[in-house]
């Protein structure tokens, strides 16, 4: 699972729905890999005025990556000014689409329901009366 | 021809040697894949963008949408829910690019607000109309699944399911939970009244016209049952206009009457009028 999915991700639960903490979910005992994959400068630029910026860099701290900047790169910090992609841009490539979750638990920060992750795939499949 | 549907739960058919089955047969990779293309082209994606796949078993459809090129505005990231493991199982062993989550949908997508670009599903919402257990009912998987996608989804995104429903109700109920949800539906038939007749359900979020989408291709006639509501509508005005005692009602009548062989007074520039008010 890439971080770019954990961005997004949020508790299943219908009683977190409403609640702020429900969002981002906390990673506990996770093992990471680095997969290669072709850079796509047009979608992490689609893609970066919907990130959480603040929920990014909490999960750099959680997992021990190297420390984000505060404040979300612009658009114009992704291409130099020949239109080739910037170091920044790889870097939140190497960040979002290489680096992924492959075992480990999602928590949710209100209910602290785990939910687990193996082989990449995590289960967001709730018991019945949980649901 | 029996229906999947109504032999067991998703996650108890698809076991490892029917999600093999599934996975190696031809004929349903093609179907898959004309499907998924189909969908894409209903989508209208003009840059990379990110894609819920709901019911994205073995990630036959998810591998077309990593392997847009550029020129047709790809390749797209995906990201697909599944409930049935066997099929996840095979998914991993092809080893394909998008994320994929072990969930069901029916228990709603568990994504922020404005996540995605656009959501696609091939052949998976008519398992939402099976209520497995009783504490669950058709009605409310199919609302907490549209419920949850109409939120995931950016404002203008697009969402396109084909599905198999089982019979017109079934048909009816999905639509009709959609457009409770929000959003702007129509059913795409392709090859009506064969027996390869696939639907897709077409939905648009905050989107306008929902008839724009298939502006642009050929051979499709659209039926807009709103419209249908507003002929339906003059309809009754032109009723009201006839109604008991006006003009045109009376000389409907005299016709009928005339019809039957009955002696008949002429018409006249006086029939039907009112008389002169003398006081």
């Amino acid at each position: 699972m890439k971080l770019l999915t954990l961005n997004f991700l949020t508790c299943a639960r219908k009683t977190c729905k409403a609640t702020a903490a429900s969002f981002p979910l906390h990673c506990r005992e996770v093992e990471l890999e680095q997969v290669e994959m072709d850079p796509n400068p047009l979608f992490i630029k689609n893609m970066l005025p919907r990130l959480d910026w603040k929920a990014m860099k909490g999960l750099t701290q959680e997992l021990g990556l190297p420390q984000l900047p505060n404040e979300a790169p612009s658009e114009e910090e992704l291409q130099g000014a020949d239109g080739e992609p910037t170091q920044v841009l790889n870097d939140l490539h190497t960040l979002l689409m290489e680096t992924s979750v492959v075992s480990g638990k999602l928590v949710c920060g209100n209910c602290e329901y785990e939910y687990p992750v193996k082989d990449g795939i995590a289960s967001f499949l709730l018991p019945s009366h949980m649901v | 021809m029996s229906r999947p549907e109504d032999l067991l739960p998703p996650d108890l058919f698809y076991n490892d040697t029917e999600s093999r089955k599934y996975t190696t047969s031809s004929r349903i990779k093609s179907i898959q894949a004309s499907m998924t293309h189909r969908a894409l082209e209903l989508l209208d994606l003009k840059e990379p963008s990110f894609i819920l796949d709901a019911g994205c078993g073995s990630g036959l459809s998810g591998e077309i949408l990593s392997s847009i090129p550029d020129v047709e505005g790809g390749p797209h990231t995906w990201v697909g829910m599944d409930i049935s493991s066997s099929m996840l199982a095979q998914a991993l062993q092809r080893d394909v690019e998008g994320d994929m989550m072990f969930a069901d949908m029916g228990q709603g997508v568990p994504f922020r607000p404005g996540t995605f670009d656009a959501a696609i599903s091939i052949s998976a919402i008519q398992w939402l109309c099976n209520a497995d257990s009783s504490d669950v009912s058709p009605e409310g998987r199919l609302k907490r699944f549209f419920d949850s996608l109409y939120a995931s989804l950016r404002r203008g995104g697009r969402a396109v399911c084909q599905f198999y429903p089982k019979n017109p109700q079934q048909r009816a109920m999905i639509s009709n939970a959609a457009i409770k949800a929000g959003f702007g539906a129509g059913i795409l038939e392709d090859d009506p009244e064969t027996k390869n007749v696939k639907l897709y359900l077409v939905l648009t979020v905050g989107g306008g016209d929902i008839t724009g989408t298939v502006g642009g291709m050929q051979d499709v006639d659209v039926q807009d049952a709103r419209r249908r509501g507003e002929k339906q509508k003059r309809g009754w005005e032109f009723d009201a206009h006839n109604r008991k005692g006006s003009k045109a009602w009376i000389q409907r009548k005299k016709g009928q009457m005339e019809g039957k062989g009955k002696v008949v007074k002429a018409n006249s520039k006086y029939t039907g009028r009112k008389r002169r008010i003398v006081f």
